[in-house]
């Protein structure tokens, strides 16, 4: 009786794994199906052999090139800045002594409530005024905006937790508030700093609403814009190299998660589980 | 050290920048909205000041009650589900599982950290009937249901639950990591006690472990919910608010006043609603918290 048990346990647990991973499964195969494939088989069925042709076709026909590029720039930048932002603001409103610092740390982490679409629209006039539409930097400095909040929030959780007698003896020995900075608090910092990169790498990455608001010349789009529009660009026919486009916008995320995953599941949920 | 900590230029130059940037470009234009919506027309072309008419008029709008009763659904059918199949995946892991726990943790994460616009299109195709039969609907004619085959987000009367199951599937992992993590949390001897109480199955759940996990449960609650007032992404990658308006949101309906008829006032308006529910509801589930 109890081997019945466990051994529909592990069936229940074996069908929930599927049917997480199957889709992806099936979205690999299908990128390196011909268009033929698709009339005379099932769905389901496997690729017949691997077509290579539709990640070509997606990489120069489809401008993925160009959007990998435009996404990779925006992200990268913008997560520089608010790392760097996150650390100096997490610390000075957490560490330093000033008289507005608490309202400022409660100040910039009352921003984690703030709906994107609430923003979208002053921001659109903005930029149109200042001649910032369609142009990365716009993309960026949004990015870095919408990225503080929750950034400053988890620098300022791990740091209430950090040790007061490192700082004092780096004072002792003659550091700065800089050098201080530098070689003994960020050091110290890295799992929080590697938990904000996370997060927000793939929250950026992710960006769909600001990129397809504030970007329309495609030369300049970010990937999820790109893949929205794909459809229209090689029409609903040719599933080979949406899956192929599809597939590529998720590599970055797959080899980041593959190597990464423990750091990547703690990052995450890091974010939900402090807010 | 306190003058050193104590630097005035640190400071300054710590929090200035970024507080210049978080000022403008975050909390200004949400006090913008607030000034945009008492007026109509759209800047520089019949820009009118008309005070709380906006306000108003939403509740005569028929395709902002029809916005607003998708997104409220849609709020509580995913919600629920990614809430409540995360903290059964949770237990599962917890109680059934003996082996393998990380490597299937890893496996039901994995769809977390697909872009959204990836898994629309990946579940656009799933749904798919023409030209040819997407993945579920040449399961169901393999398997001798083919009268079970339709237009899955083609139609009105599935579109919305089929946006539903893709969000509760991407979501379902995330959520059930986080209870796993305060599972663990629970120290194994307040089981035990308890099953030598006679405790197990549902009382054990509903007495020992709901209770404790009570903060957790609040939390992810907060998150799914603000989470699922947004709304957009993955329906406009599924199905672009389509067929017919059965699966557009709020913010979908606020894109379209303000983008595409050029109403930035009404569609202000709009913007404010979404962010009174996203507190407003927020603040609610709160609640459940303080009380002990």
């Amino acid at each position: 009786m109890k081997k019945v048990k466990s051994g529909i346990r592990g069936v229940i647990i074996f069908l929930l794994c599927v049917i997480e991973v199957y889709p992806l499964f099936w979205m690999l195969t299908a990128s390196f199906k011909q268009q033929s494939e698709w009339t005379e088989k099932p769905a389901y069925a496997l690729n017949d052999g691997f077509y290579v042709e539709n990640y070509i076709d997606a990489w120069t026909r489809g401008h993925m090139a160009t959007f990998f590029k435009n996404s990779l720039i925006c992200t990268v930048v913008a997560l520089v800045f608010i790392v760097v932002f996150a650390t100096t603001v997490g610390f000075a409103v957490t560490k330093m002594n000033w008289k507005w610092k608490k309202a400022v740390g409660r100040y910039f982490t009352m921003g984690i409530m703030v709906p994107v679409a609430t923003a979208l629209i002053p921001l659109f006039q903005i930029y149109s005024k200042m001649n910032l539409l369609n142009t990365r930097t716009c993309l960026i400095i949004t990015y870095i905006a919408f990225g503080l909040s929750l950034s400053v929030f988890l620098v300022q959780g791990y740091l209430r937790s950090f040790p007061d007698d490192i700082m004092e003896a780096a004072v002792i020995d003659g550091c700065g508030i800089y050098r201080m900075m530098w070689h003994i608090v960020v050091p110290l910092m890295k799992n929080a700093i590697v938990t904000v990169l996370v997060l927000q790498f793939f929250f950026k990455w992710n960006d769909l609403l600001f990129s397809m608001t504030f970007i329309s010349d495609s030369s300049l789009k970010t990937i999820q814009t790109g893949l929205l529009y794909f459809q229209d660009e090689f029409g609903g026919k040719n599933w080979g190299a949406i899956f192929a486009s599809v597939s590529m916008s998720v590599l970055p995320m797959l080899v980041l998660y593959t190597i990464l995953n423990r750091k990547v599941i703690e990052g995450m949920t890091a974010g939900a589980v402090k807010g | 050290m306190k003058r050193v900590l104590a630097n005035k230029k640190a400071i300054a130059l710590f929090v200035l920048p970024a507080f210049v940037i978080y000022t403008v470009f975050v909390m200004l234009p949400v006090v913008w909205s607030l000034y945009y919506s008492l007026y109509s027309g759209s800047p520089g072309l019949d820009w009118e000041f008309v005070g709380i008419d906006n306000y108003i008029s939403l509740f005569s709008d028929k395709n902002f009650l029809r916005a607003l009763t998708v997104n409220c659904k849609y709020i509580i059918v995913v919600t629920t589900g990614q809430v409540g199949l995360g903290l059964v995946l949770a237990l599962m892991f917890k109680f059934w599982l003996k082996r393998c726990k990380t490597i299937i943790r890893t496996l039901v994460f994995f769809p977390v950290v697909l872009p959204t616009v990836a898994v629309g299109q990946l579940f656009s195709k799933i749904y798919e009937i023409q030209p040819n039969y997407g993945l579920l609907n040449s399961f169901l004619d393999s398997i001798g249901l083919s009268n079970l085959v339709q237009p899955w987000i083609g139609q009105e009367s599935t579109a919305l639950w089929a946006l539903c199951v893709m969000d509760i599937w991407v979501a379902m992992g995330f959520y059930s990591v986080i209870y796993y993590g305060a599972l663990l949390d629970i120290p194994d001897d307040v089981i035990e006690a308890a099953k030598i109480d006679g405790c197990s199955g549902w009382s054990l759940f509903r007495r020992i472990l709901l209770p404790l996990l009570r903060p957790i449960v609040i939390t992810c609650l907060v998150f799914s919910f603000s989470g699922t007032v947004k709304m957009f992404e993955s329906a406009l990658a599924l199905t672009n608010g389509g067929p017919g308006g059965a699966t557009k949101s709020l913010s979908m309906y606020m894109y379209d006043v303000s983008f595409t008829y050029n109403k930035v006032g009404y569609g202000s308006v709009i913007a404010i609603v979404i962010f009174l529910i996203c507190v407003g509801g927020s603040m609610l589930i709160n609640r459940f918290d303080v009380k002990e």
